[in-house]
């Protein structure tokens, strides 16, 4: 009787398993050593990390925390796409060592995504200006009210708006002008809508714009296109040890839905790759007319100027550094420079990818931050995911419906490096013991 | 034991019966499982889910909530109120980054020249009665007078 019973409940069991479905098929991700790490417990999710590196919360509910930087002396700066207190620019300060920031300020009166301490200024952008704040000696700003406006009359049109910038070490300033368009189309994402020859957008957007960091009011007629052919970027940083500029392009949309005939739904989520570039002035990475096919490793032709999915062009378009996966989204690329992280990752590439939205029907992905070695200026080793964990779980992953997407990245002059998330408006703090 | 079996066997039908029922039943409010011929809103809801799946899932989601400053969610308000302005969405898109429930969202909607009166019937029907919504059928009648005030 006994026998019957235990038997009856395990066939309930497998009745049970066999009706869950098989949504929860995760998708592969690079080997990497990592191990869980809660962090502090006032967060809602925990990140995981490569053994010895730790986290912590270092200030949360700031709302739309876009890029992060750090002053010498330990500020925290981070940009806001949306106003806290009235404001869109964060300071904040860890007093007591604790990785926890306890001193915040609020001032900035323009919405943004980009933030860089440079030389003594904090350089902060809108979406159609940049502007500066001159620091004092201790790193916090002279006048909170008055910035100087380097930059203006950018185009912004809604659509990749975000003005995200770097700098060099010989007083110029690069900006992103991202295209406010997906593929050029006669009409933005339509199907079936044939691409625009020459796309006269290339003139005023899609590329890097490079200023003076140190001259008012400038407008399109002082500055020079430093590269074009670059849908939109919002991760960029300036290599020291190249003596270089590394972007990260948010790779063009909608394969499918626009060529249905040509691409499926898997193709469309596998294309085209996320990639890294590395610019020299008068660069051309080939949007819309190409895009980069990460498993035949091509530079293909656009279905919107005649490409079928098997067409290769763009001879004159340079070759991604990187290839990552299609529709990540990057959003922040940081070359690590300080010594308290292992010799591994001395001038190698942090990544901070938001996360897609344009992988559905098949899962989403992304909402990680990752790293790629670099030896010589190159990458000497396969990418890999660092800090995971954002989404809150593999079915907010699948789902797109992150908890926190990474934005922001910056390393502090103790060789940490922080984390913003937009969603929320959390940043971590990851240090290495 | 016996009782054991016949409970078995009881549960064992019960799950086999109502399988098809849990599945569909998330969208199904005709209440009739058993009818052979389906009612013209099944027939709507289930066109409707593949004009969805096939044009607007990659934007919207599978969960109609799309994605937070890029796609605009299709729940509330702005999908269960006057139908006359969704079918004008539909056919020419909507270019102008204006706010939807004070919100800002990057992506354009591109318009749909070519969709047909019951495809556009069908898909906003599974709409409004989707993803939380609750709202009246669409019919090709209002999609006919609509496109009349176009």
């Amino acid at each position: 009787m006994k026998q019957v019973s235990r038997s009856l409940f395990y066939i309930f069991l497998l009745i049970a398993f066999t009706c869950q479905g098989s949504d929860a098929i995760l998708p592969i991700r690079p080997d990497t050593n990592r191990i869980s790490k809660l962090s502090e417990p006032k967060t809602d999710v925990s990140l995981t990390l490569p053994a010895r590196f730790t986290t912590t919360v270092f200030a949360e509910g700031l709302g739309k925390a876009r890029h992060i930087t750090v002053s010498p002396s330990g500020y925290v700066y981070v940009k806001l796409a949306s106003s806290k207190n009235g404001k869109t620019i964060v300071r904040l300060k860890d007093k007591n060592g604790d990785g926890v920031s306890d001193e915040e300020i609020d001032f900035g009166t323009f919405k943004g995504t980009g933030i860089k301490v440079k030389n003594g200024y904090l350089y902060a952008s809108s979406d159609e200006e940049v502007y500066r704040f001159k620091l004092n000696a201790d790193g916090t700003v002279v006048n909170a009210e008055k910035p100087e406006k380097i930059i203006t009359g950018l185009i912004s049109r809604g659509e990749h708006e975000a003005k995200a910038f770097t700098l060099d070490n010989n007083g110029n300033i690069y900006v992103n002008i991202g295209a406010f368009s997906n593929s050029c189309q006669i009409e933005d994402r339509k199907t079936g809508s044939m691409g625009r020859k020459p796309c006269p957008i290339l003139d005023s957007a899609a590329g890097i714009w490079k200023f003076r960091s140190d001259k008012l009011n400038q407008t399109y007629a002082n500055g020079t296109r430093y590269a074009t052919g670059l849908r939109n970027v919002v991760g960029l940083d300036w290599n020291t040890s190249t003596n270089t500029l590394f972007v990260m392009q948010h790779g063009r949309d909608q394969l499918h839905s626009i060529f249905p005939a040509m691409y499926t739904d898997k193709d469309n989520a596998e294309l085209p790759a996320e990639c890294m570039y590395e610019l020299h002035q008068g660069d051309n990475a080939g949007w819309p007319y190409i895009y980069y096919d990460p498993k035949q490793h091509k530079k293909m032709l656009a279905p919107e100027y005649g490409g079928d999915g098997k067409k290769t062009a763009g001879t004159d378009a340079i070759d991604p550094v990187v290839a990552f996966p299609a529709h990540l989204a990057p959003n922040a690329l940081l070359f690590y420079t300080g010594t308290q992280f292992p010799e591994k990752y001395r001038n190698g590439a942090f990544i901070a990818f938001h996360g897609s939205w344009n992988r559905a029907p098949e899962p989403q992905e992304g909402f990680y931050v990752a790293f790629v070695p670099f030896k010589n200026g190159k990458p000497s080793g396969k990418w890999e995911i660092f800090a995971d964990g954002f989404s809150g779980g593999p079915k907010n992953t699948a789902s797109g419906g992150a908890l926190h997407r990474p934005c922001g990245l910056a390393e502090g002059p103790d060789g940490s490096i922080y984390v913003t998330d937009d969603v929320k408006g959390t940043v971590w703090k990851i240090s290495y013991k | 034991m016996k009782i054991y079996l016949a409970l078995f066997v009881c549960i064992q039908i019960f799950i086999l019966i109502n399988i098809p029922v849990l599945s569909s039943a998330q969208t199904d409010r005709s209440g009739n499982h058993c009818a052979v011929q389906k009612s013209p809103f099944r027939v709507s809801m289930d066109s409707g889910k593949v004009v969805y799946s096939n044009q607007c899932l990659s934007c919207h989601q599978a969960n109609g909530l799309g994605i937070s400053g890029i796609n605009p969610p299709l729940n509330g308000k702005g999908v269960t109120g006057d139908k006359t302005k969704l079918i004008g969405v539909i056919i020419k898109g909507q270019d102008t980054h204006e706010e939807i429930n004070g919100k800002i969202y990057q992506n354009s909607m591109p318009a749909n020249p070519s969709i047909t009166d019951q495809e556009i019937a069908d898909v906003l029907t599974f709409i409004r009665n989707s993803f939380g919504n609750k709202a009246s059928s669409v019919k090709v009648t209002d999609v006919k007078s609509a496109r009349k005030k176009m």
